[in-house]
Order: structure tokens, then C-alpha cells, then sequence
């Protein structure tokens, strides 16, 4: 393996890599029936995960744009790859995709072990042609060949991509974080766990700011994820009044069997089209997949094309109808769940410290300019 | 594969279709075969109640469904011939409603033909809406097609002429559902004897397609899905070969075939409606239907809305419904079975549940 973990992170991954122990407010990891967890497993795909061999000038991982140490994305607007290739779309933290019902921002993989294969053939970001360097490097170090049949029982040459997704899709699982205060406030009977201005965010959360819609929080756990599809106005105006031509283009690509992984991350009108790029459904046209919110405050900037730097622009977004001005006008197509929301000045303060205390204790180091984190 | 997401049925629901269900590219098949000018699409939107609050804000919810469907048809490719509204604009037929909804409707990319509802009608016996859009029925030819629309909702003379303080009291008692002092829909005398002249001119074969605001049928007298004079209408229309009424007012997806005549409603941009059947204290005509409209989703604001694209082929429709956040929809002539069917659901073994994720 060519990565030795610290033991600040294996302390962090020990407390939940036992199954069963779901972090507070966080239900059990949903874990698919052929793709059990196992130690070996994990360790195999945390080093699948760092391994820049797996791409086309050898410097690109997984954890090239999913670093822990940036709350596993890369602060990014949208990230780079291949040769500082930029594509178009923000990286999504790993931490809690693990309950993601649909993976990437337009939903077009339905599973972790579908997710990990994408990235290294995409011409910006990992710029390989084909998954055969990948099979070539773990057929070929005896590390690997070694863990491989020890997890999966294969030899070197019955490894396949298959088992390399489940192994990385088995490590990806064990980065669920939970226990913020939001969680101890709500979860654990902790009343101190946040402070006025967060209890006040909250109330926000629920009620006027109506986030709740689709940032789902239940009686025992709180993803602040619907798993849903929805157009709220980011980017539109990339693409206004060109909608028609743009899909027209795409759906005449598809046709010819254009793939919608590499078109999205490299055509960045298309990638505006968001959901309608996978399903041609009109019914979804500039939808994107909501994002959880926990760790927010540490996994800047935000949106699927990264166009909002903190959290105040986000509420000030949103407290907008769903547009940075304004004066900006509104796709047609965004949904009407979207309206101003007249939050006055405390309001929205308030929600950004609410926001801030769904930061989990093994992020919270890189949450340093918060002032209003309760120790 | 043992996964927790069964990935063909994965892709199915959100991978790539490009099947006649989603975008009209691949029409169905067609027995006039493919690039014969006599094929062609038409959009169809209806029932988007704009409602006035005052000064110049509007009900937000339904101002956005009719937004949105007037986005989506204008991405319709290839283009839709024209595009029908079924009817009830406003919700209380107040010119700022009319002129309001006219507005989002102006930004639909092809020609719109109207039809008269009776929340556009009753405020001021249809003055303002005549006033910007002409007449209330008419006929038209398109492609070999023969198309005629009928104001429908209108009622008995005495009560529309009837001594009323002011138009919206006549209004909202018109508006009112399961109203003891209800008036049923008729297309009337006058109207039939215009359409029975229209017709005269057009030869058996020729394909017809009504437009109506009520259903031209009788459902359910209560909510006023009901013609009172639908048999006499029926029997102006039963001479033809292919004939299909499609209409408006319901906000559900119903079908019917009553002898030569085909009947499809539309959705509502506005909000659903179920069937009558679970409300009815009264005996009821309801259609043959196949599934059960899932129950709208009160958190999601446009559940069980929508709008639809209408093929027209071998003279007969099929209907594509629209359905935000829903498995869209096809109800389509099946010439062996002589009558509209649901593409998918029509098996039990193909039947959804209704939706439980809220």
C-alpha cells in the first residue's frame, strides 16, 4: 500500500468501522448484500482510494478532489484533474454519501460501487481511456494481489473492476460522521450542545427559512438529504433563453450513444441541464440531487458548480427566490418550492450558525474560524 | 445482482430513455409511416386557475405551474404544430387572472388556441375572455384532421341570466363543489346546431378531435364532470370513423371509449384532484379506469400536476402525460383492443403502488 494511515485517522475510522454503531443521529450504513464489510476490505479500498496510479499522468486519486483533510472534497469551485483539467462540477463530499440514494449531482449511478468507476475514465479528471492501467497496476503489485485474494479469494488475474469498486465503495462507507451538536442538541438531550444563535438558526431551519423541505431532518436521525431532484436556480443564467437548443443538442448526442458522464463534466452548458441530461424527462430539466448538509461549513464553496463561496451567499441565495440578486430573473423550470423568504439580518446570521453546528468532532479542527462553536 | 438497488430497474427509471414516454423523438409507430406530414405533436395544457390576490401579486403556486409547463413544451423537439389550453385561466375569470395567465402563456413558442372554462366563463358570462381571445367555438382544419371546440360549461339561460347581485356571486356559486343549488354543464341548443352544420361538411373518414372544457360525458354530476346533454353531442359525432374528445376541468387522468368516440382529460397545472369516487354521496357514471391515481404528496407543490404532448397518428391520439416528480405517462389508442389504454400499467403485474414517501 503506498499510504500509512495516522493515528488520529484510524482513531476516527475505528469508532464507526464496527457495523451497527451508527453514529448519533445518523441511522445504520445501508450495506448491500454482496458487498459485506470486512477490515481487510476497508484497508484495501482506503488504499484503492489514494492510489494515483489510476490515472493518465499518474497523479490523480479519488483523494485528489475527496481529501480529509478539506472535509474529503478540495474547496474547489469545480475541481481538477488530468493536467489541471477543470470540469464543471463541484466535488460532493464522500463523508455520508454512503446513505446517498442516487450518486453524483445528477444522480446518474445508483450506487457507491457504480460511482467509483466514472471519475478515472473522464477526460478531466482522470484521463485514463479505459479501466485497463487500473487492472494492470493492482494485477501487478503484489500488495495488491495479496490483499485482493485475501478479501475476494481471486488471483491476480480474476481481479476485476467489480472488486475494486466494492473494495473502495467498502471504505467509503466507514466515512459516516454524525455526533455534531446539532446531534447532541437533538439526539442526545444535550441543551448546551448549541448555542442561542444556533437554537434560533434552527427554528429558521424548520419554519420561515422552510429548508426542511428538502434538507430533511426525522425524529431519530437527520440526513438533510429528501434524495430528490430539484432546480433552484443555480447556473440558470449560463443558459438562459438557450434551454431548447441545448437539450435539443444533447438528446441528438445521446441518440448516438454520446455517454453522459464524459459530456456533463466537460460541456458546461450541458451540465446545466442537470437531470434531464441522464433521464430526458422534461420534467427535470436544471435538477440536481440535494446535497447533505453535515460538515457544510467544511466543505466549501457550494452548489454543483461551486458558484456560492460561503454560507452567507448560499442564505442570501436562497432568501432571494433562488437568485443572487434580486433584480436576476427565474428559469421557468425552477421549482416553485423556491420563493423569497424576507428573512431580516438576525434570521440569516442565525441560520449560518445553525449550519455551522452540523460540523462532526473529527472535522471540527478544520472548522477553525468559528467562533460560535460550542467546545 | 444482489444490490440494494436493483440497477436495471435503476436505469430504467432514471438512465437513458428516449423512449416515446419522455421526449416525442422516437414517435410511437405509426401506421401512416414515419415523416408522413399527416403525423404530427401538439401540446396540451390546462386548468392553470391564476389567482389574483391584489395589486400585482398573484397565487405563487399556481402562477409556477403554469410557468413551468410553458417551459417545458417550448423544449418539446420537434416542435409541437400547436399548442391547445383547456381551459379555466383564471380562477375566478377576473381580467387580471385572464391577463396574467395570457402573459405566461404568451412565452409558449407556437400557436395557442383556447378553449372557454367555466372559471374564465362566469364572472362576466365570458365578455373579457371573448374580448381578448374571440370566439368560444370554432372549427378548424389541420393536416387531414378536423378540429372543433366547444364552449361546454355553459348552463341553463334562466340562471345565467338570472337575477344576480353581482357577477362573482354567480361565480362563486358556479366555482363551489357539491353545491345544493348546482348547475350542470351543457354545450346547449345553439352550439349543437353550429356543430351539427360544421360537420355536415366533413366526410365520414375524416378524423375529428373535440375540445370541450367538461368532460362531454356523464361522471359525476356533483364536481360537474358531466354534459347534460352529452348523448345528444355523442350521437352529432357517432356518424364518424375516429373521434376523440379531449377535455379539461377534471385534474386527473382519465379515459374512456364510448362506441366511436375516444375521451382523454387533462392534468391540471394548478392542483389534482381524486376521484370522485372517494367523495361521492351519489351514484356515479365513473369511466373504465385501470390504476389509481397515486395521492398527491402535500409536501411536494407540484404533485400530481402536469401538462401533456399529444400524438396524433392514424387519426387516432395518444397522450403523454407530464408528471413532475412522477413516472410520466402514455395513454395511447391500441386498435386491437378499439379503445385508449394505459401503455404501462394496464397488468396488474406492471401496477405501482401508490406513492408512500411522505
Amino acid at each position: 500500500m503506498n499510504r500509512h494511515l495516522s493515528p488520529a485517522v484510524v482513531a476516527g475510522l475505528i469508532a464507526v468501522r464496527v457495523v451497527g454503531a451508527a453514529p448519533m443521529g445518523l441511522p445504520p450504513v445501508p450495506i448491500p448484500p454482496d458487498n459485506p464489510q470486512s477490515e481487510a476490505k476497508i484497508r484495501l479500498g482506503d488504499s484503492l482510494f489514494h492510489d494515483t496510479r489510476f490515472s493518465a499522468d499518474g497523479k490523480v486519486s479519488c483523494a485528489t478532489c475527496h481529501r480529509r483533510a478539506k472535509g474529503f472534497t478540495d474547496h474547489l469551485p469545480v475541481s481538477k484533474g488530468f493536467n489541471g483539467l477543470t470540469g464543471t462540477r463541484n466535488a460532493p463530499t464522500v463523508v455520508n454519501s454512503a446513505y446517498m440514494k442516487s450518486l453524483f449531482w445528477d444522480g446518474r449511478e445508483p450506487d457507491l460501487e457504480g460511482q467509483s468507476k466514472q471519475p478515472s475514465v473522464n477526460p478531466v479528471e482522470g484521463g485514463l481511456k479505459d479501466h485497463r492501467p487500473i487492472l494492470e497496476v493492482v494485477r501487478g503489485d503484489t500488495r495488491y494481489t495479496k490483499a485482493f485474494k485475501d478479501v475476494f479469494g481471486v488471483g491476480p488475474d480474476g481481479i476485476g473492476m467489480d472488486h475494486v469498486a466494492k473494495a473502495i465503495a467498502s471504505f467509503e462507507r466507514t466515512l459516516v460522521a454524525g455526533e455534531s451538536p446539532f446531534d447532541r442538541y437533538r439526539y442526545g438531550g444535550e441543551r448546551n450542545a448549541m448555542n442561542a444563535a444556533q437554537i434560533r438558526g434552527l427554528a429558521v431551519f424548520l419554519g420561515k427559512g422552510r429548508c426542511i423541505s428538502c434538507h430533511v431532518i426525522e425524529q431519530t436521525q437527520a440526513l438533510f438529504t429528501d434524495n430528490r431532484f430539484h432546480n433552484i436556480g443555480v447556473g440558470f443564467k449560463r443558459i438562459r433563453g438557450k434551454e431548447h437548443e441545448i437539450a435539443a443538442r444533447w438528446v441528438k448526442s445521446k441518440r448516438a450513444g454520446a455517454e453522459v458522464d464524459k459530456a456533463v463534466l466537460t460541456g458546461v452548458e450541458l451540465s446545466e441541464l442537470g437531470r434531464f441530461a441522464v433521464t430526458a424527462n422534461l420534467t427535470e430539466v436544471g435538477a440536481f440531487k440535494t446535497p447533505t448538509l453535515r460538515n457544510i461549513a467544511v466543505t466549501r464553496p457550494y452548489m454543483h458548480d461551486g458558484s456560492l463561496e460561503t454560507l452567507e451567499d448560499v442564505v442570501d441565495f436562497y432568501n432571494n427566490g433562488g437568485r443572487e440578486r434580486e433584480t436576476d430573473p427565474l428559469s421557468g423550470f425552477q421549482s416553485g418550492g423556491i420563493r423569497p423568504l424576507d428573512l431580516t439580518d438576525r434570521e440569516k446570521q442565525d441560520l449560518v450558525s445553525f449550519m455551522k453546528a452540523l460540523t462532526s468532532p473529527e472535522f471540527q479542527a478544520l472548522a477553525s474560524n468559528q467562533p460560535e462553536q460550542t467546545p | 445482482m444482489n444490490r440494494l438497488i436493483d440497477r436495471r430497474k435503476f436505469i430504467q427509471h432514471g438512465g437513458a430513455l428516449l423512449a416515446a414516454g419522455s421526449l416525442p423523438l422516437s414517435l410511437v409507430e405509426m401506421a401512416f409511416g414515419e415523416g408522413d406530414a399527416r403525423n404530427f405533436s401538439f401540446a396540451f395544457i390546462s386548468d392553470s386557475h391564476i389567482t389574483h390576490v391584489k395589486g400585482g401579486a398573484f397565487v405563487r403556486n399556481w402562477d409556477r405551474g403554469l410557468i413551468r409547463a410553458v417551459a417545458e413544451t417550448n423544449l418539446l423537439d420537434p416542435e409541437p404544430d400547436f399548442v391547445f389550453y383547456g381551459g379555466d385561466i383564471a380562477q375566478l375569470g377576473k381580467p387580471e387572472e385572464i391577463d396574467h395567465g395570457l402573459e405566461i402563456l404568451s412565452g409558449l413558442r407556437v400557436k395557442t388556441h383556447y378553449v372557454m372554462g367555466e372559471h374564465d366563463y362566469y364572472l362576466d358570462l365570458g365578455d373579457y375572455w371573448r374580448k381578448e381571445l374571440g370566439p368560444d367555438h370554432y372549427s378548424f382544419d389541420h393536416k387531414g384532421v378536423h378540429f372543433a371546440v366547444l364552449n361546454s360549461i355553459l348552463t341553463y339561460e334562466n340562471w345565467m341570466h338570472g337575477k344576480w347581485n353581482t357577477g362573482m356571486e354567480r361565480m362563486r356559486q358556479m366555482a363551489r363543489l357539491d353545491n345544493p343549488e348546482g348547475q350542470p354543464f351543457m354545450v346547449g341548443e345553439a352550439q349543437r346546431a353550429w356543430l351539427e352544420a360544421d360537420l355536415a361538411e366533413v366526410s365520414r373518414d375524416t378524423p375529428i378531435v373535440v375540445f370541450s372544457h367538461s368532460p362531454l360525458q356523464k361522471i359525476y354530476k356533483g364536481w360537474n364532470f358531466w354534459t347534460e346533454d352529452a348523448e345528444q353531442l355523442q350521437a352529432l359525432l357517432q356518424p364518424f370513423d375516429k373521434v376523440t374528445v379531449l377535455y379539461g376541468h377534471v385534474h386527473q387522468i382519465q379515459y374512456n371509449q364510448i362506441g366511436n368516440i375516444s375521451f382523454h382529460s387533462a392534468m391540471a397545472t394548478a392542483w389534482p384532484w381524486p376521484y370522485p369516487a372517494t367523495y361521492r354521496q351519489a351514484p356515479t357514471y365513473l369511466p373504465k379506469l385501470t390504476v389509481e391515481m397515486n395521492r398527491a404528496d402535500p409536501f411536494f407543490e407540484r404533485d400530481a400536476t402536469g401538462w401533456q404532448f399529444i400524438n396524433l397518428h392514424t387519426g387516432n391520439v395518444d397522450v403523454h402525460y407530464l408528471l413532475p416528480g412522477n413516472s410520466n405517462r402514455v395513454v395511447a389508442f391500441d386498435a386491437r383492443a378499439g379503445q385508449p389504454l394505459d401503455t404501462r400499467y394496464q397488468l396488474a403485474a406492471n401496477r405501482i403502488p401508490a406513492q408512500t414517501h411522505y
